[in-house]
């Protein structure tokens, strides 16, 4: 109930509706992916989502900022549910490939944003290898990419306050991981399929 | 600000919704009718447009049943709507960004509470002048000089068009006419109407004779037949509603003339900065939101022109 109010809110800030131009919503388990250039993104994107694949739908976001302050960690933990994890150095006992794979389970589905922070450049940084290492364990999963628009001059990084201007999300066409396809080569279709979308 | 109810209201009223009653049957049956490619387009548009219409009616109803504060309310968050349109087509900077923030949530509230609280002075000048100032002295803080000045007059030029223009049509209230008294609602709803008619009486002129165009480059559907046709056929209806405002009939035809050309204008101005930008780009980020710039385009230009029009020759 608080999530849905909340979901209304995040829409009605950034006059986002999602456009589905090239996959159609469903619950079946995807991995979104997104570019990253507001800390509006996350709660957006899980925002335009219809509320049957929002409640299956967990972003995955940095705990050095969702974990620091106690409405933030309420947002992330209480409302959409992310999953948390250490994006400053990685070991071998804390995997966030191993956490975010164990999380999704058999049913559930992600987002992410690939490119391991927030980049406000005309395009979205190349990709971390994260996306191509879900893919790799998780090979029968939809990968989706989606294209936050505008949401930057919303909320610019360092402010607090938003300014009520239109933001858009794009969903595109799913991808998958093909037989043999290299590391560089997939991260690098990913991102032109994510790219793309801005011309539709 | 009190809003007498009275029979030419009624006639007022009752007048538009028969018009759109009709307009809508008619819809239907072209719906069945039509079977070309363009033809049912051209009908779904039109279908579109009716709906339309009967919202924006049930709202304006709304707002001037409940007095002239219905119509502050509804124009003020018309103003918001436009004003978010404007500025997420027009390129700002993040250093605009807390100007952004006064311009949406301080200036654009108070000018219409000086509309509702019936503040002529200030609501005159506090754009012009007040705001003109305090949005580059506010963006000259953040520090960056980088294409000053165009983004200075981007939010300027929107706060002037989106908030200060619009505002003049519920500032009709404020006008005290001799012998008029109470009844500045209808004068409102007068000015609204011959707005909004002259653009469907162009459109349809346009698209049943339209051949000339009067500007290709910058809005294509816009012809010297639609031009003349819907401006004359506004004016007569203006000047057929001369009962319901504080003119002559004649008097009422020349205001019809003045409201339909500036309108004509504005239409004219905004798709000139919508190109300027890309339709692209307007359309992809407001899809399903329908454009309430689009609307109220007319209006943007004809509010301020009719408001001192009828100031200075009536009160």
């Amino acid at each position: 109930m608080t999530a849905d109010l909340l979901a209304i809110l995040a829409r009605t800030i950034s006059g986002a509706n999602g456009r589905w131009v090239g996959c159609v919503p469903d619950t079946r388990q995807r991995i979104y992916f997104a570019n990253h250039t507001s800390n509006l993104d996350a709660l957006v994107l899980w925002a335009v989502l219809p509320p049957e694949v929002r409640l299956l739908t967990r972003p995955v976001a940095a705990r050095d900022y969702w974990a620091a302050g106690r409405l933030r960690r309420h947002l992330a933990e209480k409302m959409l549910h992310a999953i948390l994890i250490e994006r400053k150095k990685p070991t071998a006992h804390d995997n966030p490939i191993g956490q975010i794979v164990e999380a999704m389970g058999e049913t559930g589905s992600i987002i992410i944003f690939p490119e391991g922070g927030r980049f406000s450049g005309p395009d979205p940084m190349p990709f971390k290898s994260g996306l191509y290492h879900l893919a790799q364990k998780r090979p029968v999963v939809e990968l989706v990419p989606v294209l936050m628009d505008n949401l930057n001059r919303i909320l610019p990084k360092g402010e607090v306050l938003p300014v009520p201007l239109l933001g858009s999300v794009t969903f595109g066409t799913p991808i998958q991981l093909l037989d043999g396809e290299s590391k560089p080569a997939f991260l690098e279709r990913a991102w032109r399929d994510l790219v793309k979308l801005r011309d539709l | 600000m009190k809003l007498k109810l009275d029979n030419e209201t009624f006639w007022l009223v009752g007048g538009v919704l028969a018009v759109l009653a009709v307009a809508t049957v008619l819809g239907r049956f072209l719906r069945a009718r039509v079977r070309d490619d363009r033809g049912v387009k051209t009908v779904q548009n039109l279908n579109a447009r009716i709906k339309a219409w009967w919202m924006m009616v049930a709202v304006f109803g709304l707002a001037m049943l409940t007095g002239g504060i219905g119509s502050v309310i509804l124009f003020g968050l018309t103003s918001f709507m436009a004003l978010r349109e404007f500025i997420t087509l027009t390129p700002t900077k993040p250093s605009d960004h807390r100007t952004l923030f006064w311009v949406f949530f301080v200036i654009t509230p108070l000018q219409y509470w000086l509309v509702a609280t019936g503040w002529y002075g200030l609501f005159a000048i506090m754009i012009p002048v007040y705001a003109f100032l305090f949005v580059p002295l506010r963006s000259v803080i953040s520090g960056d000089c980088d294409r000053f000045l165009e983004r200075t007059a981007k939010i300027q030029w929107g706060l002037m068009v989106c908030v200060y223009c619009v505002s003049h049509a519920p500032a009709m209230f404020l006008l005290t006419i001799p012998g008029y008294e109470g009844q500045n609602g209808k004068l409102l709803f007068f000015f609204v109407l011959v707005v909004q008619i002259s653009d469907v009486l162009q459109y349809v002129w346009g698209k049943t004779l339209g051949r000339h165009r009067i500007a290709p480059h910058v809005s294509p559907n816009k012809t010297w037949e639609g031009f003349f046709g819907g401006v004359a056929t506004a004016t007569l209806i203006g000047a057929g509603l001369w009962w319901a405002t504080p003119f002559t009939p004649l008097q009422s035809a020349g205001m019809s003339l003045a409201i339909t050309l500036m309108g004509f204008g504005g239409g004219l101005v905004m798709s000139a900065i919508k190109r300027d930008r890309g339709v692209k780009d307007y359309g992809a980020v407001i899809e399903g939101h329908g454009g309430v710039m689009d609307r109220i385009d007319s209006i943007c230009f004809a509010a301020p022109v009719c408001f001192h029009l009828t100031r200075y020759f009536f009160t």
